[in-house]
């Protein structure tokens, strides 16, 4: 009997420590599989949403086939270097003249886009003369602003529409159309275009807000139950970079607006310094 | 877990390893295209809208 009891004993001792490690053992590899899904997520988040997401929201604009692509400047201004004409020169945009920058008419009335339809484009030469990205519509993350770049609030106005045209985007992962909103200053230009118009607006105001602050997306940026008085664009994003806390919003208002038929905002190409040198070149009628 | 698995695959030493690099990928797929992005608006970091 005693010789064996002692093997039993023995047995129960080794296989409660055996039941002690392997509770340990678990908890460790479940320990070890939360770092590895954590570390994951945040490869997932800061680097591959990028790399999808830059290439997709460029791949939406090729689609698009009334969209623009950003061209060089020198076509512009009708310089380009002279062994480039051996190649295939490509589309030659020209300036939009004076003339056909509409200050005072109403512009075309832009048809109402469905739910994550793609029916914009945004130019912001501040961010450089190849800044192209697409504008759908809606803000919601998993729809349009995760997937889709640049999302139009759905209630407000349209592109060069009497009222707000508020967007919002992405700071930072997920191709980050506004990685650089930062940078924007007062009087810098803002380039909406759809099908059938260029919409061109001028930096007015830059903040930094809270989360729920509403009013700058009202039909008068910044300012609730006021009646609409203008045609404004309202860009908003988070603050701090990877942050939830705040919000940075830039406020603007229309300068001119034009047919797409007219030629190119010599704004685009320029970026910001050269503006008034382009504008300069474009009044003399496209040659340096 | 994973010694449970590494015991369950079959065949040699690396014949496991290349079906347990399979799985690997497989799991990091699953993460990548549909829990990740599922997942990162209900974060509470880097959100782009105001009001609602």
């Amino acid at each position: 009997m005693e010789k064996s009891t002692e093997p039993e004993e023995h047995d129960l001792g080794s296989r409660l420590r055996g039941s002690v490690a392997s509770v340990f053992g678990a908890v460790g590899e479940g320990l070890l599989t939360l770092g590895i899904l954590v570390t994951l997520f945040l490869v997932w988040e800061v680097w591959w949403t990028d790399v999808v997401g830059s290439r997709h929201q460029q791949d939406i604009v090729n689609a698009l086939d009334w969209a623009v692509p950003a061209v060089p400047a020198c076509e512009l201004a009708g310089v380009c270097p002279s062994s480039t004409e051996d190649a295939d020169p490509g589309p030659v945009y020209p300036a939009i003249q004076e003339d056909d920058r509409e200050r005072e008419a109403p512009p075309p009335s832009e048809t109402v886009p469905g739910a994550a339809e793609t029916f914009a484009t945004l130019y912001v030469p501040r961010w450089g003369a190849d800044y192209i990205r697409p504008i759908s519509e809606g803000v919601g993350r998993r729809s349009v602003l995760d997937k889709l770049g640049i999302g139009h609030y759905p209630n407000t106005t349209l592109p060069g529409g009497w009222g707000n045209f508020a967007v919002a985007g992405h700071r930072t992962t997920f191709g980050k159309p506004f990685e650089r909103i930062e940078e924007l200053q007062i009087g810098d230009t803002i380039v909406v275009r759809t099908e059938s118009a260029w919409y061109v607006y001028r930096i007015t105001e830059t903040h930094i807000v809270r989360p729920s602050f509403d009013a700058a997306i009202a039909p008068v940026p910044g300012e609730k139950f006021v009646e609409p008085n203008g045609r404004y664009i309202t860009l908003t994003t988070c603050h701090p970079k990877y942050s939830a806390s705040q919000r940075y919003v830039v406020y603007g208002v229309l300068d001119y607006w034009a047919y797409a038929w007219a030629g190119y905002p010599p704004e685009i190409l320029s970026g910001e310094e050269d503006a008034a040198d382009a504008m300069a070149v474009a009044e003399r009628g496209g040659t340096p | 877990m994973y010694g449970w698995i590494w015991r369950h695959l079959p065949g040699a030493f690396w014949v496991k390893v290349l079906f347990a690099s399979g799985l690997v990928m497989a799991a990091i797929a699953i993460l990548f295209l549909w829990v990740f992005p599922w997942l990162a608006p209900l974060l509470p970091f880097q959100q782009q809208t105001v009001g609602g």
